[in-house]
């Protein structure tokens, strides 16, 4: 994740005026450490204008900007299908999916933008290929049954990924989930309902929506990211409030819930090695292909260059929207302000 | 209605959101957005906020232009309240079993 490093990061908000020596500064952050860490203890929530730590800051602006990332490219994959829904309530139903997926964007944005960091410099880096979003939608969506395989599938593991942040500790973070979720359990059915239709339709349309459950299966697992012994910041996060379960323990919870729900679907899942293990009372799946993730991951999946050329094409082709909305207001304002003056 | 100076460049000034969710309920804050004047803003917070019946009515307030109370001051500017108890029902108690009191 070297190229990390490379998305700009706000500078820290400078200390307030009074606070002009050294000492004042340690004094201020030392309270403010004792503030933080009594936040924490008691599981409270930290607010945007509150000390934190610099690097409880960085997390954070990572962790939702890249949120917010993949909320933005997550609308093309399915877009890209609303022109060839089967019929008039899907392609609604699609298009109203997609453009709640824009409007989580945006809730996260937002987020990312009470701790100092402009949205148009994350949409920058973004374009830029600096910032990272989820590997998942470097996958293309073939066929019409992939709609159901995401919504199922990718929403459903965005979910179980997503509910526990409800419960960060950095307020608007917290916040933006509880739409976000509140909006995201009708994607999951939506989807499941897709398939459903396809599996008790003809053997052809069944096999259709095997084929992408089949697809969509290992991508969606490697959604909760590496295995919690090659996830070197989850401690931290879990230290912070942030995370409230590992990569594992969420990804096995998911796989459980997947094969209940299967059955329903008279599919099945493209994975011999899945057993309830007595032991642990937990789920386990098999092996999944941690190279390939990291490959998707490090901008070499089979869309990486298609998705963002995609975005980059959308915001160039948006300009004139932003230039005349623009130009509209500093027109009125100006108006305005003739209008107060000769009154 | 007021319009926040445009900022440098294209970019869109901040404006904070407000929902009232249904009649006899006040205004709530449901988050914020980027829009060059007020009625734009008004549009897209309708758009982003209220997608599913959420509101009955929508103020949107330029965020420059929210004085906040400051937050390292927590201490100070709120202690008035405390040691006087007898602003709260709960400090009376010889009423207690005193039916309608």
């Amino acid at each position: 994740m070297a190229s990390q490093t490379l998305q700009s990061v706000p500078a820290e908000p400078s200390p307030a005026r009074h606070e002009q020596s050294l000492e004042d500064v340690a004094r201020r952050d030392a309270e403010g450490q004792a503030y933080f860490d009594k936040v924490m203890a008691e599981d409270s929530r930290i607010e945007p204008r509150d000390w934190m730590p610099a690097a409880y800051r960085k997390t954070l602006l990572r962790q939702i900007s890249q949120h917010a990332h993949s909320e933005i490219i997550g609308m093309q994959p399915e877009a890209n299908w609303i022109s060839r829904a089967p019929s008039l309530k899907r392609k609604a139903i699609l298009m109203a999916k997609v453009q709640d997926e824009a409007g989580h964007g945006l809730y996260l944005y937002s987020a990312a933008e009470t701790l100092g960091q402009p949205r148009d410099q994350m949409m920058q880096d973004l374009m830029d290929g600096k910032a990272k979003y989820s590997s998942i939608f470097n996958y293309p969506a073939r066929t019409w049954a992939d709609m159901g395989a995401i919504g199922w599938m990718v929403d459903g593991a965005a979910i179980a990924n997503q509910v526990p942040l409800c419960r960060a500790s950095f307020g608007p973070y917290g916040r933006a989930m509880v739409r976000v979720c509140k909006e995201e359990s009708f994607h999951q059915r939506q989807g499941f309902e897709i398939l459903l239709e396809l599996s008790h339709g003809t053997p052809e349309q069944k096999q259709m929506a095997q084929e992408a459950v089949n697809r969509w299966y290992a991508p969606a697992l490697m959604m909760f990211g590496p295995p919690d012994d090659d996830s070197p910041n989850s401690k931290q996060s879990m230290a912070w409030n942030i995370k409230r379960f590992s990569n594992d323990e969420l990804r096995n919870r998911f796989v459980g819930m997947m094969m209940e729900q299967v059955k329903v679907l008279e599919l099945t899942l493209p994975d011999k090695d899945i057993r309830f293990n007595e032991e642990t009372k937990k789920w386990e799946h098999g092996p999944l292909d941690w190279d390939e993730f990291h490959e998707v991951l490090a901008g070499r999946g089979p869309c990486n260059a298609q998705r963002l050329e995609r975005r980059r094409e959308a915001h160039l082709e948006g300009a004139w929207v932003r230039e005349a909305a623009a130009a509209y207001a500093e027109k009125q304002a100006k108006k305005q302000a003739e209008k107060v003056s000769v009154a | 209605m007021t319009t926040p100076e445009p900022h440098a460049g294209n970019v869109w000034p901040i404006w904070e959101v407000f929902v009232r969710s249904s009649r006899g309920l006040s205004h709530v804050h449901a988050g914020s957005l980027h829009a060059p004047d007020a009625a734009m803003a008004l549009r897209n917070a309708r758009d982003l906020y209220t997608r599913r019946n959420e509101g009955v009515s929508i103020w949107v307030v330029p965020a420059d232009a929210i004085a906040s109370s400051d937050p390292d001051s927590k201490g100070s500017f709120f202690e008035s309240p405390q040691g006087k108890d007898y602003r709260h029902a709960t400090y009376y108690t010889k009423s207690e079993g005193v039916k309608h009191l």
